[in-house]
């Protein structure tokens, strides 16, 4: 079935099974690398993508389900030789071992960011409880999205404070 | 400009190469080095008067090249894994060569480019390669210098290099590294004592350098082997059962053959496999397959399952290899107070995020396999014995994957990967194993048992120590198809290797078995337990974790025996000077006299090691709060002092460490692969759960030592041991009452100290 996808702001038109999940169409069809196959059971967040700013499993979500809708996967937040400004928290925060886990975290966490408003660091931890790390890099990647939350609020309390 | 080389003529460079050439004969094969400390079938010395792996390639071009351009390339046999290694050794080659790291290309383990150094794995990656790359690299500049000073007619010593790929003369004289280079052989064998750069000028090493794969990792870039996308590829799946011993009946192959998509189906004895155009269509196939029956294949596995009873008589009615390690006592002990404990330890998997993935190629008689294994070299040798190869016609190629913290399927899955694309030759492979058959099949680390008993004399010193240790090998690393899955599926399966133990000093089950401390009647006996019931191989730290766990719960229950603070016992058995250092060092950043006093639920721990009594030394202590109504361990906060020699990259360290300590607190308080007779139990997060964010410590605090100039001691896996036996301690400091079973699960912690 051809199917017509919004990626990363462009359209993509791909020919897949309509049960196909997102994540081996990103991959193998898009030639994204950023969602991970980790367990394709929504168990450790890997393969997080957004789909109308919302975090979805994209190895649960059928392709066909996405259709006419916006989805955005860490490619769409920087590239490597030109990082937002989550993954440049993270790559000031040195936050990866071995870095398979890092792209679902990025998304997940961005959707915090995106909420804004005040966020504590119970919130972040509440927040990535999703997401699964074996590297243990835990404790850089709270710190990265904490440097990442504070910069943004930053940039909202400089813009409140204008009259 | 320069003068540069102009002034010198080409004919004088072609003799002086001409000259060291003959200098390469090397002498051929004494003893066997084992690359990275553990099994892999590792390369032949043939230099031991050098330092690190240039005993086994003592040749300097087969480390480092320099072009016309001055751009440097070095090769390492070791691997990127996540730890940070290629960063560090572009460091570490960027500082002896004097140039910008920008300037240095790294290649890691290519059968076909770089050294064969073994395994990259029991924190061997900087002594092995680091100590070579040094060396190497000062052998390289010395020439360079020497070159240029002979070309200038002024004395080698006159000249220097600048940091930025020049050297100068006197009088102005300059030349790039490219200019020299150009004219000089470095295919010359490098000489033990090549002049080091002096640690007060470094410029590279000892920095927080960024990693250089990171910024890939954080985009979508191509990062890892699952990334690799190769012309005209097929994607496999592999067929087996629920968990090694185990396999499916009856397998609908005809039906699934059938199915739109489906290439065509591997079977070559019981090796299964389904090939397929898309990745969906082969995991569709594969589910439907899978819709079958399970028979067991093998005997069953232990009845007792995964609790600490059950443990202890798995192990313990297998046939025993006692080795005495230490064959105390030496002098009569007189004791005032004796423990006696046993410590257990469960199987464990190595839980990587991302299951194993291999590519493989088969065209015009040669293979190719991409692999993300610890031992490039060995998936050569397996995989040209699996499918009927000189060794010549395979070439295995690594590339990164998720982390791996030891012998996970990485191995089986590139075996399988070769074995596919054999009988599917023109089109490369990639195949990815399931969730489930990560946690099914890959091999486990060993569960294990320590029995210890330890006497406290009247002067408050320790009088007597003995330590017996159970466990399988942890050292079945495959260096031949007979150590894959898929060599016991194939039509004339290849045997099963026999467990091997890792002789001490590294050990493997007796890894840290022997206490740093300065103990007097001190007996430690290891027994070897060849037969493992489960499939077993390497974990992270290997027999370090349940023996320093043990060593240091033990220094803590003799403290408490005799109202000594665990901090002075220590200090006063502690006679290696590095020892006491790091132990007084988290001491004071942990603020240990003033810590808080245990109140039922905080309460505070440390522990300490120097992983094999050979590499970094490590000390970590931790603040807990036990919720006694949940039995939930909160840790607050962490430190931990780390002495590991010149630290290339601290940054890179302080990471390592900080994951060794989050990773075994996870070990330690959540895990244990569980099974029943049949089958392994734990086939998904939610049946082997791990920590996840809500768990870690609220802070976790790595100083590393800082040490000029010293030789690299490997630091990936000193967290291990001392974490968990920080824990523990900080769990027993808090409720008085000592958890000797891992893991310290809310159930155990609940029903052992109960609700105030
Ligand atoms: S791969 Fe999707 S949640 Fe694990
Ligand atoms: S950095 Fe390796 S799994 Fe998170």
């Amino acid at each position: 079935m051809t199917m017509t996808l919004t990626i990363n702001g462009a359209e993509h038109r791909v020919e897949a099974e309509p049960d196909t999940p997102l994540l081996y169409v990103l991959r193998d069809d898009l030639g994204l690398n950023g969602a991970k196959y980790g367990c394709g059971l929504g168990q450790c967040g890997a393969c997080t993508v957004h789909v109308d700013g919302r975090p979805v499993f994209s190895c649960l979500t059928p392709v066909a389900a996405v259709q006419g809708r916006r989805v955005t996967t860490v490619e769409g937040l920087g590239s490597p030789g030109n990082l937002g400004p989550l993954q440049q928290a993270f790559e000031q925060e040195q936050a990866a071992q071995c870095g398979y886990c890092i792209a679902g975290m990025i998304m997940r966490a961005q959707v915090l960011l995106d909420r804004g408003g005040s966020i504590s660091d119970a919130d972040i931890r509440n927040h990535m409880q999703t997401n699964l790390c074996r590297c243990g890099t835990h404790m850089r990647i709270l710190r990265a999205v904490r440097r990442a939350v504070d910069a943004t609020g930053a940039r909202t309390s400089s813009l409140e404070a204008k009259p | 400009m320069s003068r540069s080389l102009d002034t010198l003529s080409r004919r004088s460079f072609l003799t002086a190469g001409a000259l060291v050439v003959g200098f390469s004969m090397v002498p051929r094969a004494f003893a066997q080095l084992v690359g990275g400390g553990e099994g892999g079938a590792g390369p032949k010395v043939v230099a031991p008067n050098l330092p690190g792996s240039l005993k086994s390639a003592p040749i300097l071009d087969s480390w480092i090249r320099i072009d016309a351009n001055g751009a440097v390339t070095v090769f390492t046999g070791k691997v990127e894994l996540g730890q940070g290694i290629k960063t560090a050794l572009i460091q570490v080659a960027a500082e002896e060569l004097d140039v910008p790291p920008a300037r240095v290309t790294l290649v890691t383990a290519d059968t076909a480019r770089t050294p064969d150094e073994g395994l990259t794995a029991g924190s061997h990656s900087m002594q092995d390669s680091g100590t070579a790359i040094l060396n190497a690299a000062a052998n390289v500049r010395m020439l360079l210098a020497r070159k240029a000073a002979e070309g200038w007619g002024v004395a080698e010593d006159a000249v220097a290099t600048t940091g930025d790929g020049r050297l100068a003369g006197p009088g102005g004289r300059s030349a790039s590294y490219g200019e020299i280079a150009a004219a000089l052989s470095l295919h010359v064998e490098a000489m033990p004592d090549a002049p080091r750069r002096d640690p007060a000028r470094y410029r590279t090493m000892g920095r927080d350098l960024p990693r250089v794969d990171i910024p890939a990792k954080l985009a979508g870039g191509a990062a890892y082997i699952q990334d690799m996308r190769l012309p005209g590829m097929l994607h496999a799946r592999v067929v087996r059962g629920p968990s090694v011993g185990s396999r499916l009946e009856p397998l609908a192959i005809a039906e699934v053959a059938a199915m739109p998509g489906v290439v065509t189906v591997v079977q070559d004895g019981s090796f299964v496999a389904i090939v397929a155009e898309r990745e969906w269509t082969a995991v569709k196939a594969l589910r439907r397959i899978q819709n079958a029956k399970t028979v067991r294949s093998a005997p069953p596995l232990p009845a007792g399952g995964p609790n600490p009873q059950g443990v202890v008589e798995a192990l313990k009615a297998l046939p025993s290899r006692d080795i005495v390690i230490q064959d105390g006592p030496d002098r009569p002990a007189n004791a005032a107070h004796t423990v006696k404990a046993r410590y257990t330890r469960p199987w464990l998997s190595h839980g990587s995020i991302g299951p194993s993935c291999s590519l493989a190629l088969f065209q015009d008689g040669k293979l190719t396999v991409w692999t993300h294994s610890q031992g490039t070299f060995d998936v050569r040798r397996v995989a040209a014995q699996l499918v009927g190869l000189a060794e010549e016609d395979v070439h295995a190629i690594h590339v990164e994957g998720s982390g791996c913290y030891g012998q996970n399927g990485a191995d089986d899955v590139s075996a399988d990967a070769a074995l596919i694309a054999k009988h599917v030759p023109g089109r490369p492979i990639r195949l990815q194993w399931m969730r489930e058959q990560e946690f099914g099949w890959e091999p486990l680390g060993p569960g294990m048992v320590t029995e210890l008993e330890a006497s406290l004399g009247p002067d408050k010193r320790i009088a007597a120590w003995r330590h017996e240790v159970w466990s399988n090998p942890h050292n079945n690393r495959p260096v031949g198809a007979g150590g894959v899955l898929a060599g016991g599926e194939v039509p004339n399966p290849f045997p099963v290797p026999e467990g091997k133990p890792i002789p001490m000093p590294e050990g493997d089950g007796s890894r840290n078995s022997v206490p740093l401390y300065n103990l007097p009647n001190l007996h430690v006996v290891y027994h070897f337990l060849k037969d493992m019931p489960i499939r077993v191989s390497a974990l992270r730290s290997l027999g370090a974790h349940l023996n320093v766990f043990s060593i240091e719960s033990m220094f803590d229950e003799l403290a408490r025996a005799g109202g000594i603070d665990p901090l002075d016992l220590r200090l006063a058995h502690m006679a290696d000077e590095r020892g006491r250092d790091v132990i007084a060092a988290v001491a004071e950043r942990f603020a240990w006299r003033d810590r808080p006093q245990p109140d039922g639920r905080r309460g505070c721990g440390m522990a300490f090691a120097r992983y094999k009594n050979l590499g970094a030394y490590c000390a970590v202590a931790m603040e807990v709060e036990v919720e006694r109504e949940t039995g939930r361990i909160r840790v607050r906060r962490a430190v931990a002092t780390v002495d590991c020699g010149q630290a290339a990259s601290p940054d890179g360290v302080r990471n390592q460490v900080e994951g060794g300590i989050v990773q075994s607190i996870s070990w330690t308080s959540r895990e244990a692969m569980s099974f029943d007779a049949e089958r392994r139990t734990g086939f998904d997060w939610s049946a082997y759960p791990i920590l996840r964010f809500k768990d870690v410590p609220d802070s976790v605090a790595v100083h590393v030592m800082d040490r000029p100039g010293q030789p690299f001691l490997g630091t990936a896996e000193a967290a291990q041991g001392p974490a968990a036996a920080a824990l523990a301690n900080a769990v027993a400091d808090a409720t008085g009452v000592r958890l000797r079973d891992m893991p310290l699960n809310p159930e155990r912690v609940r029903a052992a100290v109960g609700v105030i």
